[in-house]
């Protein structure tokens, strides 16, 4: 079943197109990796479905429905470095922020909300951070505590941008782990990734993007070796025959 | 010098100097996580060509009318800031300071030109560039308590989606959060802080009573609300006193004491403050260094 379905989706950043015939589905329960160089717009990619950047044309359908009849059903993870971390917060505060949609504007968490967050704090491993001051936390842990948001929020569909870089690799697997329950929750979750030695193990699917989508489908079907150099240009060494 | 506690009018005085210091603290808490503390300094400075016209239309000094035009003004400062930015390879800051130094300038023009021609009612026009708390008439004060009120209530009850809009405007965006309309209602307080503001503490220094508060509150605290209350505790502090201050000479303006004031605050949390001072840093490091002695440079 298709919970995501994009047409003919292009967009620019000033006065270069950085996106352009984008058109894909995506089915319920698919764990994707979209891969590609720098610049080739993959972070553009999940904002322009999201409307935090205006497309040129082209439409985005969510379970049927378009974006803000399903925003509740959408958990989004941003970059780590899209948010200044010094700002006077702790962990448990930031997580509890999945949750204002739920609480509603302008009402007060309540102790439920609280517990709620406490226990997807508890499942990133990092319960005993919670009243920590989020400055105070390294990258890893800053990491973990974005997805602990996103959790909490319960949605059904999951985008992440770049959620595995500069972190350790314990919290590397903690969080792929994660992403391994809510495929096997039936959840669907699109990550940003740049790792190319890890997509075999980590993805099931697959999007090689390059400004436009190179090619898209089954890991074990996309992934070789002429395709990755079709997204990357012919400089890059194929990792498997070193 | 005790007589001004005991007459009504000078009691109105400072219960607004507080009450504006409590607003301009707040706002200016949300100033600063926005990194738009210098814009305040901008938006002040673009406020005093509208006071002086609107002025020159209605010929007597009407604080609300006079309010209206600063706040256009303003406004107008802070599009042609934006549209400067988006139009041209011209930054923020540059912006900024074209747009501060040019209305700040035909402002003052304009006050030349109504000090030359008109006739003994304007007097007092002047106390808008250094703030005379003690000129504000009981009509005034009205005006710029309902005025703060309004403010530090949409504060307070917006707290959470503040702190929300603040921290990470994208995911408050894809909770379904308008930015568009949290940046324009921030915009708008910004505006109405330093308008109310500008009588007593002036265009010149009003951003200070935005910026200063903040900072020294951030220097205390982990904790966005206690840094709001706090930012809020010092704002309202330095309003006091800088008007109890410039009460004490025939004359003196406002807004230099009540920003010494509020400097003074700064001070004290720059060397002390818990979180990040000077003076606690440096003592940690003594503690760290001693016990690194003690293990004998081991690892602990």
């Amino acid at each position: 079943m298709s919970v995501l379905a994009v047409r003919d989706l292009s967009a620019s950043y000033h006065k270069n197109k950085v996106l352009y015939d984008v058109d894909f589905e995506i089915n319920q329960g698919s764990l994707t990796g979209i891969v590609g160089p720098n610049g080739a717009g993959k972070s553009t990619l999940l904002k322009v479905m999201l409307d935090l950047h205006p497309k040129l044309s082209g439409s985005v359908v969510f379970f049927g429905k378009n974006l803000s009849q399903t925003k509740t059903r959408i958990g989004y993870v941003p970059q780590r470095g899209s948010v200044d971390w010094d700002f006077p917060t702790n962990a448990l505060d930031v997580v509890l922020m999945g949750l204002y949609g739920k609480i509603g504007w302008f009402k007060w968490p309540s102790k439920k909300d609280k517990a709620l967050a406490m226990a997807s704090l508890e499942k990133m491993g990092m319960a005993d951070y919670a009243n920590r001051q989020i400055s105070q936390l390294s990258g890893g842990q800053q990491q973990r505590v974005f997805l602990a948001r996103a959790l909490v929020q319960d949605a059904d569909l999951y985008f992440m941008d770049e959620p595995l870089v500069g972190v350790d690799a314990a919290t590397e697997s903690a969080i792929m782990e994660t992403l391994k329950q809510l495929k096997e929750n039936g959840k669907t979750v699109m990550v940003v990734h740049h790792d190319l030695l890890t997509v075999e193990e980590y993805f099931d699917h697959v999007m090689l993007l390059n400004k436009t989508i190179v090619k898209h489908g089954r890991t074990d079907e996309t992934f070789t070796k002429e395709n990755v150099q079709a997204t990357y240009g012919g400089a890059l060494r194929w990792m498997k025959e070193a | 010098m005790l007589d001004m506690f005991f007459s009504p009018n000078a009691q109105w005085v400072l219960f607004s100097a507080l009450t504006l210091g409590v607003a301009a603290g707040m706002v200016g808490c949300l100033a600063y996580w926005k990194r738009q503390s210098l814009m305040s300094d901008a938006l002040s400075h673009a406020a005093l060509p509208g006071v002086i016209v609107a002025f020159m239309i209605i010929g007597t000094k009407h604080l609300p009318l006079m309010i209206l035009g600063a706040a256009v003004s303003a406004l107008i400062g802070a599009w042609l800031i934006q549209w400067i930015q988006s139009n041209s390879r011209v930054k923020e800051d540059t912006a900024m300071g074209i747009i501060l130094s040019v209305f700040f300038g035909f402002g003052i023009m304009m006050l030349t030109v109504v000090s030359r021609s008109a006739g003994g009612n304007q007097s007092g026009l002047d106390s808008f560039i250094f703030g005379q708390a003690a000129s504000m008439v009981r009509t005034d004060v009205y005006t710029m308590l309902a005025v703060a009120i309004i403010i530090i209530f949409t504060i307070v009850i917006g707290f959470k989606e503040w702190k929300l809009f603040l921290f990470d405007v994208n995911f408050a965006k894809g909770l379904g959060m308008s930015s568009r309309l949290m940046s324009t209602i921030y915009l708008l307080m910004l505006v109405l802080v330093i308008v109310i503001g500008i009588q007593a503490v002036g265009v010149i220094l009003m951003a200070a009573l935005l910026i200063i508060p903040a900072v020294s509150a951030y220097y205390w605290t982990h904790s966005f609300k206690a840094m709001l209350v706090l930012s809020a505790l010092f704002g309202g502090v330095s309003g006091v006193a800088g008007t109890v201050i410039s009460t004490m000479g025939n004359g003196w303006p406002t807004g230099p004491f009540i920003v010494l004031s509020a400097s003074v605050l700064f001070l004290a949390s720059f060397l002390v403050g818990a979180r990040k001072g000077m003076l606690v840093k440096a003592i940690q490091f003594k503690i760290q260094q001693r016990q690194h002695a003690l293990e004998g440079g081991r690892q602990s």
